[in-house]
């Protein structure tokens, strides 16, 4: 048997296998006379049942309870108050969780990739046949090139357990699209200044802060539910906001400076507010005498950045950077110039950070109330395993020759390694992909599916039928949130705490939780030893255990704090060390020197747009988690498209009604899929567009969301790649309009 | 006692927590709603104004929904909220086109159905749902005759308007500009 | 630039993006309403006067369409129900604030007493159907007929019917003037619709109401003299219908800013064409002149006018109902 002939890996559609419940309910009974009405009681909050768990919509992870209607069925998901990422209070995402379970185009058994009749099938296969085929295709790889060429590529919390799954098998090549596609950039620019990432959630003392500084920051847009929350605090005490947007995003709209600068000139408004900081004598002398290294080096560096420079690069009003900048000293230290979460905007996006992580220096605000605290977390024991086997070789060999500040593995760079070019020794052969839309959150589609052609195991694991499962060998369909135990969820905050994610309700269909398909695989490979536990309930019983509490008092609480060992803020004067080559904030990085980058960040152009064509910006709606809740029911009553937003300027160039549908062209030739809804605002500048990411699916069987809006990320098709940790910077597209249908030719009756 | 809501303007950020928590809440059927969210954008770029404001059934003092039914399944209980019993509901339509909010919708199961200010909740002490849930603290609910509730204190302290007072309905949910 | 939107929520069906409640239920109920109401009161207020001679068609045989149109009108009303099983609870309680349940309680007084002013001229509409090529409803009418006399409670109901006949007029004179009233009233109680917003609906919707009476009973006149007379009355009533319409646009525009909005619906807006071009010009205005021409001696058919007038009274509720739908306080 030839596999490789089978498994071409193109796309093949899921045969709608089983019939999704028709829930609909029936419009012409109700007409018939004598017809009752439903009438749903409320239900009793404190006689309902319910159970712990943790938000698995976004990466904020919030805790809370399920709670069971009087049939014992799922009715809806509270946050839980003693948790400091929810404080009690779930966000839309949240809340419409209940979706993710109810949704009826969920994957419902295994599937497997089988040729047949001629052509590319998925076949209904058992759990048992669909797992020993991926553990004999496992052995053969390792037989081949070696353990290490398996990767594991995951955004879910599922990760975790085929995360020790892999590393016991042999291999270190791990990564989260999370890193090089969205936060990286920021770690590397705080490790290279601080000594220490970021991490999430930030450890932004947003809630005492008296001033804070957004650049690109669409909070309240972006639902990052803690940090929303503290913002509403600071608003509440009438903290001051600074936004740097050149959209007039929600919080823009509630902020005391607006600067609606030109797009991708940040580093130039950074650079003069440094300068303005250094040079009116507004900078904490004190802070930055104490703990800041290369101060003087960085007042020459900023000498010429004045705000009248910035203005010539930014369209910003000198005075507002002046102002603003007076307004930030005099809060400081309660102010923070935040980090952003998404950074990988222009290929010089450690750089920019480094710049912020300056301007917080410069204030004094880290380590200080209202300015930065010192989060701390709790450490999870491992559960009693041998020692990993030691790999030959990891994705630093890969990545850190060329990204010598990348944090972690890159997704983009293990794909690279897949393709067929990679004339190098270290070649990554299969993928054990987890919650992951890779084709969506990938930059450059095509070379992801190429890579993918050239694998000989691709695993899926999922809830839903994103594009990525059309692509698998297997597909392995993963039971939701709210049906499963999942690892401790152990965050660093102000406080540690942990929380307990259990099942509220038997996994619907022939899904499957990740740690039983993960134990499963380990026991096909021989490498039981690893998972020395019966179920999942004793091996987080145990790491309970050893933390000072129990599953049965979790299953109670839900979410556990404990006492700090740190101090949250530095006293005045108190002595500290950070983690640098100096032990100091580096204002001049020795470490980004001594790799053969810039020690200071530089300003440099970028591309702007060319007649009729808009900088593509793309952002993000509070109600949706980019791809992943595109088709939840609940969400997308919310919201259920995207529009492309267009200056009203622009529109009447263009002749644009509102809701008129256009196809937009990048400077590549590409063209979206589909069409996209025009939204004429106000809120948008003339030299751009916005679109919220995470529509536009198309794939047939997501039938909630098939063709509804664009996807942006098919049109990023120019990436610009940081040099110092390999980020994949993406704001530098541009877009034009097309009024036509432009695939009506194509389209065969 | 007199229930109200009060939404604060210059926290909302539209996130419509409070939309999806009562269709949870209230087994709201998916495409329905008893609350939304509106959004105002005014002036030319770069000087501009946004207002989003969490808007539902208004519970007046002065009721032409309640007035207009036929058939007495509008009804107003303690503390002024304005209900509608499924089961006496003929489904005429009038209370929707009595509503200057339009607050009002026809239920699949053929009844008109609405904001309850989450009696079943308010009445143990609870919030309502959209109010508990709310992630920016923007809603607030209490009794106006308690002049230590929620509201009645954000009332003395804040500015305020409502919607369309010149229908003459007597709102009960306070926007706080 | 000014935009408004809903973020999330609503975008719910009949109420987004304009309320769309009542379909043609309502507008057909309303003119039924209307026209029942028009043929009640001719048939009362001549009776009163002694004119039964003069006007025998007025009187005798063209109330009998009054219980036909009232009984099209609640199949009308119950199928805009969404609940329509749920019907019979309108006659469960009195509301007198609502005018639906003032409407439901109003037509079904009015039913019983519409049924039994025909009775009283059964004989007359026996006559009356005997002229007819088609004689199903000559048949039908001998042997109800013979029923009468057959069975002793609706023969005396019959003998009832004629001995009240007096009562009975003073009665249904009354609830004519309700219910035509009562038609606008439906409307104009909705302060939440602008364009219903106004008294002055109650008096047009009678008036209306009356002119499609006026006209269905000069359509179906035999005697020239009355034709005559009940064109006359046609007239008037279309000059004091015109008049009321004015004076609405004149209250609306200098009215709140909502109101202006409603005005602005038929001043240029979408419904400009279908108001003035098809209801007054064609269903008001081009029968007034044939009227006109009629009464100076050309000959013109009478049906020609009648037809535009019924059309005309029906079209004008239609598009009242649907405009005002459209007219909100907010969004």
């Amino acid at each position: 048997m030839s596999i490789k002939k089978t498994s071409r890996r193109d796309f093949i559609k899921i045969s709608a296998a089983g019939t999704a419940g028709l829930a609909l309910a029936n419009p012409v009974l109700n007409w018939v006379p004598g017809f009752l009405p439903k009438h749903e009681k409320p239900l009793d909050e404190s006689k309902a049942k319910r159970f712990p768990t943790f938000c698995e919509v976004c990466f904020w992870k919030c805790a809370g309870f399920t709670y069971l209607n009087n049939e014992g069925k799922i009715q809806k998901i509270i946050g839980n108050e003693d948790d400091p990422h929810s404080n009690g209070r779930f966000c839309p995402r949240g809340t419409g969780g209940v979706g993710m379970y109810y949704d009826n185009d969920r994957l419902k058994k295994p599937l497997m990739r089988v040729f047949e009749d001629g052509e590319n099938k998925f076949k209904e296969v058992s759990w048992e046949v669909a797992l020993d085929f991926i553990a004999d295709k496992m052995k053969v790889i390792a037989k081949d090139h070696g353990p290490e060429s398996m990767a594991l590529l995951y955004h879910a919390s599922s990760g975790s357990y085929f995360k020790h799954l892999l590393k016991a098998y042999g291999s270190k090549n791990i990564a989260k699209p999370s890193y090089a596609q969205c936060l990286g950039p920021r770690e590397a620019g705080f490790v290279a200044t601080y000594g220490a990432g970021i991490s999430s959630p930030e450890p932004t003392d947003v809630k005492n802060t008296k001033c804070l500084v957004l650049i690109g920051n669409h909070v309240g847009e972006n639902m990052h539910n803690g940090y929303v929350q503290e913002v509403s605090e600071a608003i509440d005490r009438g903290a001051s906001i600074i936004t740097v947007d050149p959209r007039f995003s929600t919080i823009a709209s509630k902020s005391k400076f607006w600067l609606p600068i030109k797009p991708a000139t940040d580093l130039a408004l950074l650079l003069s507010w440094i300068h303005v900081l250094i040079y009116d004598d507004l900078y904490d002398k004190k802070y930055v005498e104490q703990y800041a290294f290369g101060f003087d080096e960085l007042k020459a560096h900023v000498k010429n950045f004045t705000p009248e420079w910035a203005y010539t690069k930014t369209d910003i009003n000198p005075e507002d950077i002046r102002d603003s900048a007076y307004e930030m000293a005099k809060a400081a230290p309660a102010a923070i110039v935040h980090p952003g979460r998404h950074t990988t905007w222009y290929g010089d996006d450690t750089q920019r950070t480094r710049a912020i992580a300056i301007l917080n220096a410069l204030l004094g605000s880290y380590g200080k109330k209202g300015g930065w605290y010192f989060a701390e977390k709790k450490k999870v024991p491992q559960y009693p395993a041998p020692a990993y086997p030691h790999p030959q070789w990891t994705w630093k060999e890969i990545t850190r020759p060329t990204y010598k500040s990348a944090g972690t593995g890159l997704a983009n760079d293990l794909i690279k390694a897949s393709l067929p070019s990679n004339q190098s020794e270290h070649k990554i052969k299969g993928w054990l992909v987890v919650g992951t839309n890779l084709l969506s959150t990938i930059p450059d589609k095509n070379q992801t599916l190429a890579a993918i052609k050239n694998l000989e195991l691709m695993v899926v694991v999922d809830t839903m039928p994103m594009e990525i499962t059309g692509y698998a060998d297997i597909i392995l369909p993963e039971c939701t949130y709210l049906e499963r135990y999942d690892d401790i969820r152990s965050s660093q905050h102000r406080y540690p705490n942990i929380a307990l994610r259990m099942p509220a309700a038997e996994p619907r269909w022939d899904t499957k939780p990740g740690w039983w398909m993960a134990k499963e695989l380990a026991s096909r490979l021989k490498l039981g030893k690893y998972f020395r536990w019966e179920n999942v309930e004793e091996e987080l019983d145990w790491k309970f255990k050893q933390m000072g509490t129990s599953l049965e008092e979790m299953k109670k609480i839900g979410v556990k704090i404990f006492d700090k060992e740190k101090d949250l803020y530095l006293d005045e004067g108190e002595e500290h060390f950070f983690n640098t080559d100096t032990g100091k904030i580096e204002l001049y990085s020795l470490d980004l020197e001594a790799k053969g980058y810039d020690p200071m960040p530089k300003y440099t152009e970028h591309a702007q747009p060319d007649e009729n064509f808009y900088r593509l910006i793309y952002g993000r709606a509070p109600m949706h988690t980019f791809g992943r809740t595109s088709n939840n029911p609940n969400l997308v009553d919310l919201m259920e498209e995207n529009k492309v937003w267009v200056n009203p300027k622009v529109a009447k160039i263009w002749g644009l009604e509102p809701d008129q549908e256009v196809w937009l062209e990048n400077q590549d030739g590409v063209i979206s899929t589909f069409s996209i809804k025009v939204r004429v605002t106000e809120r948008i500048r003339h030299d751009s567009v916005y679109i919220i990411h995470g529509f536009g699916k198309s794939n047939k069987l997501l039938t909630n969301c098939y063709g509804k809006g664009i996807d942006d990320s098919e049109l990023i098709t120019r990436i610009k790649i940081d040099p110092i940790m390999g980020g994949t910077g993406m704001r530098e597209n541009f877009v034009t309009f097309l009024l036509e249908n432009p695939h009506k030719k194509e389209v065969k009756s | 006692m007199r229930y109200a809501m009060t939404m604060d303007i210059k926290k909302c950020v539209g996130c419509s927590d409070c939309v999806v928590a009562c269709q949870t809440e209230n087994n709201v059927p998916i495409g329905f709603c008893r609350d939304w969210i509106v959004e105002n954008v005014d002036g030319t770029y770069p000087n501009l104004e946004l207002e989003i404001r969490s808007e539902r059934c208004n519970h007046c003092d002065d009721t032409p929904c309640v007035r207009t039914c036929p058939t007495g399944a509008s009804h107003v209980i303690e503390g002024g909220i304005v209900k509608v019993t499924p089961i006496e509901c003929i489904g005429c339509g009038a209370c929707i086109q009595a509503c200057p909010y339009d607050a009002r919708y026809f239920h699949p199961d053929g009844y008109v159905d609405k904001c309850t200010f989450c009696d079943h909740r308010v009445t143990k002490g609870q919030d309502t749902a959209c109010v508990s849930v709310c992630p920016t603290k923007s809603l607030a609910f209490g009794d106006l005759d308690d002049p230590n509730s929620p509201v009645s204190i954000l009332l003395r302290e804040r500015k305020w308007k409502v919607n369309a007072p010149e229908a003459g309905t007597k709102p009960q949910v306070y926007f706080l500009t | 630039m000014k935009e408004e939107l809903f973020i999330s929520g609503r975008d719910i069906p009949f109420i987004d993006p304009v309320l769309n409640v009542w379909h043609w239920q309502i507008p057909l109920y309303l003119f039924v309403g209307g026209l029942a109401a028009g043929l009640i009161f001719f048939a009362s207020y001549f009776y009163l006067k002694g004119k039964e001679k003069e006007y025998p068609m007025a009187i005798k045989i063209a109330p009998l369409l009054a219980p036909i149109v009232i009984v099209l009108g609640l199949i009308a009303l119950i199928l805009d129900l969404r609940h329509p099983a749920y019907f019979w609870q309108l006659y469960t309680t009195i509301r007198l604030d609502s005018p639906m349940s003032w409407g439901a309680w109003t037509l079904g007084a009015i039913m019983p007493l519409s049924i039994l002013w025909p009775l009283s001229y059964i004989q007359d509409i026996k006559n009356y159907f005997g002229d007819w090529t088609f004689k199903m409803p000559y048949k039908l009418l001998v042997w109800f007929i013979k029923m009468i006399d057959r069975y002793w409670i609706i023969k005396w109901v019959y003998e009832l019917s004629i001995k009240f006949r007096k009562p009975i007029a003073i009665t249904n004179l009354i609830l004519a003037i309700i219910l035509g009233v009562y038609t606008g009233i439906l409307l104009s109680a909705f302060n939440a619709r602008p364009l219903w917003n106004t008294s002055i609906l109650g008096p047009l919707f009678l008036v209306s109401g009356l002119s499609t009476g006026a006209a269905t009973i000069m359509w179906m006149a035999k005697d020239h003299h009355e034709k005559i007379a009940f064109s006359k009355i046609d007239l008037l009533l279309i000059a004091v219908e015109i008049f009321f319409i004015v004076h609405m646009f004149m209250g609306f525009l200098a009215s709140s800013e909502v109101q202006q909005e409603a005005a602005a619906l038929f001043l240029g807006g979408e419904f400009t064409a279908v108001f003035w071009g098809f209801f007054v010009t064609i269903g008001l205005v081009f029968p007034a002149i044939l009227e006109i021409m009629e009464l100076n001696g050309f000959k013109i058919p009478i049906s020609i006018p009648a037809f535009f007038i019924l059309f005309g009274g029906a079209l004008f509720r239609f598009i009242m109902v649907d405009a005002g739908q459209i007219t909100r306080f907010l969004y």
